[in-house]
């Protein structure tokens, strides 16, 4: 089963451990609802929408309420310290937390506790994290985009707000990029470099390269990165493995944004709308070309 | 340099064996700033902690205070509401970084877009309306962006003063930089 971790951007939202419901445009978990559209939320509903389309069951939430205060959080840290050893979870997918090393390392300690160990995505807050931590070896799936990558190829940045200028520059080509995060370290086993071009990699180089259909406007809208990794963490769960599930979720994403036909002003639920049909195509697709 | 600094570098009295990861230094012209500074964060929740600086650190006096560098927005508004200001402001582990100063705008036909570091800010050109916000990382994006998105350029909050965290500063520099390229 896949665990989804993060935030709410609600002050109101309290902590809620839950599976997730999807109910219209809003996610229903232990009586508390939200809106998916963005964030976390959007996250989740990929990966239900996702899990629906496979006959899966639902993803599991831990999420709180957290407008970057990082009090949220740490509540979420703490309990998740004490709940994730008493669990068992194939893989666990960490979102929009408070980046914080101390609560980092004791969740790594945490889930070394659990029966047995989950793969790992992280996305986000969580990201910067698990880089500033040291520890990106540890984790199975990062989900960067372009400006993401640069921090992680930055082995001096601890947040992408420090990225430095030479690393930064548009000219730099994402896959240098991806060869520097790895010379330093700075790199989950896979990547899934979300761009113009989508980039699956791992330390040995691109594994494959995702650029058609070609959308440019889902750049602008805030959360298709976020249901991309929803979407890959969801097919992983499946049993997928993770280069051919970071495959797919970025092909069903592309063509989900282009069956949405949108302008950088549309929102990311009109997305998910057509995530079940674009998911339907691309697993079929998969099938037929034995991916 | 004046001939005091030239005595005021040695000995770091006060520099920990280990500096917190992720940590940042606020560098104060005086010690008098840094004690009021302590007292204020400690008084709203931090936990922070005085100490020497790095030699790196040229400005300032012989204390920093080291605070969660995550939290830089937050912290320098709570040190403006007592009309206190750092001279700096660095990374722990680095701290001749810098903050992102490199802007990416791309043109998409009646919408531009703004990237700053990790944060993306779209808007209508036409009518100047916030039509997207998108990357980051820290709990505060998706709440800037359902506070912005929808709202004209021209009237919208800034992200500063709704903002905690470095994400939320670096939409801010987004936010200025397309208030720069949108002004007539």
């Amino acid at each position: 089963m896949l665990a989804v971790i993060g935030t709410v951007p609600d002050q109101a939202f309290s902590l809620v451990a839950g599976t997730a419901e999807l109910t219209g445009d809003r996610l229903l978990i232990a009586g508390q609802t939200c809106p998916i559209h963005r964030g976390t939320p959007a996250l989740l509903a990929a990966a239900l929408v996702t899990a629906r389309t496979l006959g899966q069951p639902p993803p599991q939430a831990y999420l709180v309420g957290d407008l970057g205060l990082g009090d949220g959080s740490r509540q979420l840290y703490a309990f998740l310290e004490t709940e994730l050893p008493q669990r068992q979870y194939q893989v666990l997918c960490f979102h929009y937390l408070q980046p914080d090393v101390d609560w980092h390392n004791r969740i790594m300690f945490a889930i070394e506790a659990m029966a047995s160990r989950p793969l790992l995505i992280a996305d986000a807050g969580y990201m910067y994290v698990a880089k500033m931590s040291g520890q990106a070896g540890a984790y199975d799936l990062f989900t960067p985009d372009i400006g993401e990558l640069a921090f992680l190829a930055d082995e001096e940045a601890p947040h992408p707000f420090y990225t430095r200028g030479f690393i930064l520059h548009e000219e730099n080509l994402a896959p240098d990029l991806i060869q520097r995060a790895y010379a330093f370290d700075n790199a989950a086993r896979f990547l899934l470099v979300k761009g113009r071009n989508d980039y699956i990699a791992c330390r040995q180089g691109i594994l494959a390269t995702v650029s058609e259909p070609e959308v440019a406007a889902l750049e602008p809208i805030g959360g298709t990165g976020d249901t991309v990794t929803g979407i890959a963490a969801a097919l992983i769960t499946a049993g997928y493995d993770i280069p051919t599930a970071a495959l797919l979720a970025a092909r069903a994403n592309r063509l989900a944004g282009q069956l949405a036909d949108p302008t950088p002003a549309t929102q990311v639920t009109a997305i998910i709308y057509h995530l079940p049909r674009a998911l339907a195509d691309i697993l079929a697709q998969a099938l037929t070309t034995n991916e | 340099m004046g001939w005091r600094d030239i005595f005021r570098r040695q000995p770091a009295p006060a520099m920990p064996a280990a500096m917190a990861v992720g940590a940042g230094l606020l560098v104060f012209e005086n010690t008098s700033e840094v004690i009021r500074a302590e007292k204020i964060l400690k008084e709203a929740g931090w936990q922070v902690r005085v100490m020497g600086p790095p030699p790196e650190i040229q400005r300032g006096c012989d204390l920093v205070i080291e605070f969660p560098l995550v939290e830089k927005l937050r912290v320098l508004r709570v040190l403006a509401d007592q009309k206190l200001t750092p001279l700096e402001i660095v990374p722990v582990n680095s701290p001749l970084l810098q903050p992102v100063s490199l802007f990416q705008t791309k043109d998409f036909g009646d919408y531009l877009m703004v990237r700053a570091a990790n944060m993306k800010l779209t808007v209508h050109k036409a009518s100047g309306e916030i039509v997207n916000v998108s990357g980051g990382g820290c709990p505060d994006v998706p709440y800037l962006a359902q506070a912005l998105v929808g709202q004209n350029l021209a009237t919208a909050p800034a992200p500063k003063d709704l903002g905690h965290t470095l994400c939320g500063y670096a939409l801010q520099l987004a936010y200025e930089e397309m208030q720069r390229l949108c002004s007539p």
